[in-house]
């Protein structure tokens, strides 16, 4: 189980980088872009512990917060969009 | 043999998903790493979540997990697509320093009634110059 292991590190660094984004970022829509990534590898970083753990909960858990991403993708959009006006 | 393609699997995803992380630092432009990050978001965590449910190997898992992965890769252009819209759309001049084609710009012939330009015009060799 190293290789789950090793990619769990490096999900956690692709997230260490969207953050160093997220505060560098010179525009708003830079941070959202950053931290849609981040969410993204959150998102593959609790796939992998379904089975690193064996639980099988986390499926439920990748499937709801795949849904709820774009969803609060959008909405941010939104909001930055509107923020403008 | 299904765990040498799980890692495989997996390990392409997170590749996917560390450059994307790099394109996001690396690139100079709002839409580059917007388009950076879609691309590492869709097909990479797309490979992480089929390695994950080889690797569980359950119906459940390859149910659950291929149902998130249908819906990663309707969302994740949709999602790329607005917020790069969004980004040209609140910072237009730095959205658009690097573009050869801007099909976002205003229209230089909206100014033009259609109505008018329409009705027995001249034809499009005829048409007024708005250039």
């Amino acid at each position: 189980m190293t290789v789950l292991d090793l990619a769990l590190v490096a999900l956690g660094l692709a997230f260490a980088l969207g953050i160093v984004r997220v505060v560098l970022g010179p525009t708003v829509a830079d941070r959202a872009v950053a931290t849609d990534l981040c969410l993204f590898t959150v998102i593959g970083a609790v796939a992998l512990m379904a089975p690193r753990t064996g639980a099988e909960q986390f499926e439920d858990v990748v499937l709801i917060a795949v849904l709820l991403g774009f969803v609060a993708t959008i909405a941010l959009a939104a909001l930055i969009g509107k923020e403008r006006e | 043999m299904s765990g040498l393609i799980a890692n495989a699997l997996i390990l392409f995803g997170v590749l996917l998903v560390v450059l994307g992380g790099v394109a996001l630092l690396r690139l100079p432009d709002v839409l580059a790493r917007a388009n950076a990050a879609t691309k590492a978001a869709g097909l990479g965590l797309a490979s992480i979540l089929a390695g994950a449910a080889v690797a569980i190997g359950t119906r459940d898992a390859y149910v659950k997990l291929g149902l998130a992965i249908v819906v990663q890769f309707i969302t994740a252009p949709v999602a790329g697509h607005v917020l790069g819209r969004t980004a040209y759309r609140t910072d237009p001049a730095a959205a658009t320093s690097f573009l050869v084609i801007d099909d976002l710009r205003p229209d230089p012939r909206a100014d033009i009634d259609v109505a008018e330009a329409s009705e027995g015009g001249p034809g499009p060799e005829g048409a007024p110059d708005t250039r």
